[in-house]
């Protein structure tokens, strides 16, 4: 590992989680409070009735506060891509740089001039124009996630390519496959519900207080009533997302998918952790060597976890020490390699890719030919380039190439039994406010309130586990984080990494500050 | 329709995509320009308000130019964006850190309860007007003086030697900062910072109802424009004269491995052997001054029009002229064959086609643009306004 700066390798990737971090804890509300606003305008153009009006522009005025930092912390992550991944960058940007592209032209657009329409149209434009452009802002906000997601989805699931020698880089030969893998479709769907689950909880925690403080209890009551309503569609659509997402993972990225449920040992017939602690890591046993932890107490679903992957109780789902060591499916005979034999068909494919590369430059159309021609073997390209990013570690360092499984494994129940809370949650709250009898039920308010920081843990653990638990790919087995980084001092990363990391959180400061000012003077007190 | 289309077409067509893009930046670098004359023109806190929020209003066109420039530039020429982001990172790093601090700027800077108090917020403004068209100019006028870099993609496969795997290195500790050392880089960047001052002063004069920021702002422009010529002039005059950076084409070989080599007087040529070019500029650059002397001399409230035209037309032919004719447009003064041309550093055929229909949506998307400020923009904005406006900043 001596060419590789893991120095460099850990600061860019810190700042990578720290800005995308940041990011998303304000991207959630924008995708989801749009859509709530927007039910709010149309009730309003609909009954004419001036309160939905003002409830309207109340949330509309958080939003903006919201949206505004969003914007903010949204920028750093495009360039980072090439001031900080190169390589990456240059390796898989003739398919990655597409959907960013799309996004500014078809959704960043969309969303800043509408946005301007919903903020100084009020008295300019007709109400249905108004209204028009708050569902386009609802929409261009939508539709940029979709955009990112798919780039992301790719990132997981490099599907629509091909590798071009002569380029070095993999270059993209099917737009739709890319736009349309299963990979993408669940991941733009899981995760814009997910912030539609969001900002319905935060429109009822911000509501709850309003009861609490018996401060504009009709404007509440109403916010209540529209939140838990979108927040169980969205719940049920979030659910049903999640499972197609789990299904694509254990297909596509086991490791992951193992390391989510701390599955050391194969097995058919897996159970679910449904709660669980790890114990303390034993020590590695060789140097280079994976920690293994065991369960210190868990709770377990029969068959859960084969039916959850493949739909099938009697599946066989792989453990990390399969993955790791290689192992045969005893249902379907398939054998998969093992990590050592991975590296191997990782380093023949790099030095296929350099000795072809070395033929032509040195004007050996002979030699060059000859490499080539694996290149175009679909075969080579589906057994042996399928593992160049594996070729960048060793025997020694193949460590590296598993995931934190307590990191992968915490943040994906947490995410999950907290969803299962805002589920119940919504569903008391559209109870209780059918009876009319929200502001007697103080105890259901004040576990409306807390459910606030809780939906924002929940989303981030969400995050945490797609990112953290695919490591070390940036490209799932063609790319590790190793040979996607930026030539450049690792000092240089750690200023920024700080710049960014002060800059954040003091304009978090703020916005956390202007927020609930905002929500202190309530919908009489301000606009 | 686009699949009939050879590699260079496309590569063609792509390049003059991203110069639109880059001269509609630097129109819309009016809204930083405005940002860094708050407290000339406003002198009350009235004053200060129009000026903030008649920018404010535009401030989201700007930048989501410049995050379309940089997803298109990535998407049809992503060496350049693996090369010089990874390479000039202090450069980019401090572009960016601008445009992080503007886009809380508007939202925040009247909200009460705002932790850093609104002089902060306006000074977040006037640095991003400052650092952002200072950087981004001398940024681009590397595009003719060249950076210390290599690209080797070789390097992916040093797996089993000690050296770097990463393609793109740049060879200088400064990562990018050395470019503010060079007067032509220093130039352009201070003439696109005089330029955004210009452009600002007269689209507040076709924006604001008030007739001391009229005034000001008239009496500012003479006082721009001046150093706005010197570093505009000095930087023509030294692109014309210098030598430039020419791709050497060779038949049948491939044209990631055409050679480049220093070509003296190679812009002055390229406005000669692109005749559309050089009128493109040439009426480019009258039009900005008819925008200006106008204003100056007349009475004219709309010179913001001439003069935002003219800037597109002068910045779409200098970046014509840094891709076009066999010219590499990011050249490497360490080793000319590592210089990124339009040839060598694209996407491949099949992304550039496909990216080629959604750019059919690019008239569409300003159509809509166009329509919906008509319908709010049809007055300017005064102090009554102000008063009134719910959602002011």
């Amino acid at each position: 590992m001596e060419n590789f700066d893991m120095t460099l390798i850990d600061w860019s990737r810190g700042q990578f989680a720290l800005t995308a971090m940041y990011h998303w804890i304000f991207v959630p509300l924008t995708l989801g409070l749009t859509f709530i606003i927007a039910i709010m305008e149309t009730i309003y153009v609909k009954t004419g009735d001036e309160k939905w009006k003002k409830i309207t522009k109340f949330w509309a005025t958080l939003f903006g506060i919201n949206f505004a930092i969003g914007v903010a912390t949204g920028i750093i992550l495009e360039f980072e891509f090439g001031t900080n991944w190169s390589n990456y960058s240059w390796f898989v940007g003739d398919i990655f740089g597409a959907p960013l592209a799309i996004e500014g032209i078809m959704a960043f657009f969309m969303e800043s001039t509408f946005i301007a329409i919903m903020f100084f149209g009020w008295n300019k434009v007709s109400k249905k124009f108004h209204l028009t452009a708050t569902w386009l802002v609802a929409i261009g906000a939508n539709l940029s996630a979709l955009w990112i997601l798919v780039a992301n989805a790719w990132m997981q699931n490099p599907v629509g390519m091909v590798f071009n020698p002569d380029t070095a880089r993999n270059e993209m030969v099917s737009f739709w496959s890319v736009l349309f893998s299963p990979t993408a479709i669940n991941k733009f769907l899981h995760t814009v519900t997910s912030g539609y689950v969001l900002s319905a909880v935060f429109v009822i925690g911000v509501a709850s207080w309003f009861l609490l403080k018996k401060k504009d209890v009709v404007f509440a009551k109403q916010s209540i009533l529209v939140a838990s309503v979108f927040g169980i569609i969205s719940s049920l659509f979030l659910v049903w997302t999640g499972d197609g997402s789990a299904r694509q993972v254990a297909q596509v990225q086991p490791m992951k998918f193992a390391a989510m449920e701390a599955l050391w040992d194969g097995q058919t017939n897996a159970p679910l952790v449904a709660i669980g602690f790890l114990e303390k890591p034993a020590p590695p046993k060789t140097e280079g060597q994976y920690q293994e932890k065991e369960f210190a107490f868990k709770i377990e679903i029969p068959n859960m976890l084969s039916f959850l992957a493949f739909l099938d109780p009697n599946a066989y789902i792989p453990g990390v020490k399969d993955l790791v060591n290689g192992y045969t499916d005893p249902r379907t005979g398939k054998r998969e390699p093992s990590y050592s034999e991975k590296i191997a068909l990782g380093k023949e494919a790099i030095t296929t890719l350099k000795l072809y590369k070395e033929a032509v430059a040195s004007g050996n159309a002979e030699e060059a030919a000859i490499h080539k021609a694996k290149f175009d073997d679909p075969d080579w390209r589906n057994n042996t380039f399928k593992y160049f990013g594996y070729g960048y570690y060793t025997e020694e360092t193949k460590a590296g190439l598993l995931p934190s499984i307590p990191i992968s494994f915490y943040s994906f129940h947490l995410m999950v039994i907290l969803a299962g809370h805002f589920l119940a949650l919504f569903i008391v709250m559209l109870i209780f406010s059918l009876k009319n009898r929200l502001e007697k039920m103080k105890w259901l308010l004040y576990v409306g309130i807390w459910s606030i920081p809780l939906v924002y843990i929940a989303s981030q653990a969400g995050w945490v586990l797609a990112e953290l638990g695919r490591q070390p790919w940036v490209i799932q087995d063609l790319m590790p984080t190793l040979s996607a980084v930026s030539k450049i001092d690792a000092s240089s990363v750690q200023i920024t990494f700080w710049l960014f990391a002060i800059t954040f959180t003091t304009l978090l400061i703020a916005e956390i500050k202007i927020m609930l000012t905002q929500i202190k003077k309530g919908i009489t007190g301000g606009h | 329709m686009f699949e009939s289309l050879s590699l260079l077409a496309l590569q063609q067509y792509w390049w003059v995509i991203v110069s639109i893009l880059a001269s509609l930046l630097v129109f819309l670098f009016f809204v930083q320009g405005g940002q860094t004359l708050i407290y000339t023109l406003g002198k009350t806190e009235m004053e200060r308000k129009m000026l903030v929020n008649s920018l404010g209003r535009k401030w989201e066109f700007t930048f989501t130019t410049l995050v379309t420039f940089g997803g298109a530039f990535f998407a049809s020429f992503p060496l350049f964006y693996s090369t010089s982001f990874g390479g000039a990172y202090w450069v980019w790093m401090l572009i960016l850190f601008a445009f992080v601090i503007q886009a809380v700027a508007y939202e925040y800077r009247s909200k009460p309860n705002n932790f850093l108090g609104q002089r902060t917020f306006e000074w977040f403004l006037i640095i991003n007007g400052a650092l952002g068209t200072i950087l981004v100019g001398a940024a681009v006028s590397t595009f003719f003086t060249g950076s210390a870099f290599s690209v080797n993609k070789l390097n992916l496969t040093n797996i089993f030697g000690a050296g770097s795997t990463t393609i793109s290195a740049w060879e200088g500790p400064a990562h990018g900062l050395e470019a503010a050392l060079n007067i032509q880089n220093l130039s352009l960047g201070l003439a696109i910072f005089f330029l955004a001052r210009i452009l600002a002063l007269l689209y507040f004069m076709n924006d604001i109802d008030d007739e001391n920021i009229f005034a000001r702002s008239k009496k500012q422009l003479l006082i721009n424009t001046v150093p706005f010529l010197v570093f505009f002039l000095l930087f023509v005059g030294l692109l014309l004269t210098k030598d430039g950076f020419a791709v050497v084409p060779e038949q049948g070989v491939s044209p990631l491995l055409w050679k480049v080599k220093m070509e003296p007087f190679k812009y002055l040529h390229n406005f000669l052997q692109m005749p559309l070019v050089l009128i493109i500029f040439l009426v480019g650059v009258v039009f900005v001054l008819w925008g200006i002397i106008g204003t100056i001399i007349g009475k004219c409230k709309h010179g913001i029009w001439a003069a935002g035209l003219g800037t597109v037309l002068t910045v779409l032919s200098v970046f014509l002229i840094a891709g076009f004719n066999n010219t590499a447009y990011y050249p490497s003064t360490y080793d000319l064959n590592s210089s990124l041309t339009i040839m060598n550093s694209s996407s491949s055929k099949f992304t550039l086609t496909a990216m080629s229909y959604v750019s059919l949506l690019v008239p569409f998307v300003l159509a809509y643009i166009w329509y919906a400020w008509k319908s709010i923009n049809n007055k300017k904005i005064d102090a009554r306004e102000m008063e009134e406006e719910t959602h002011a900043y």
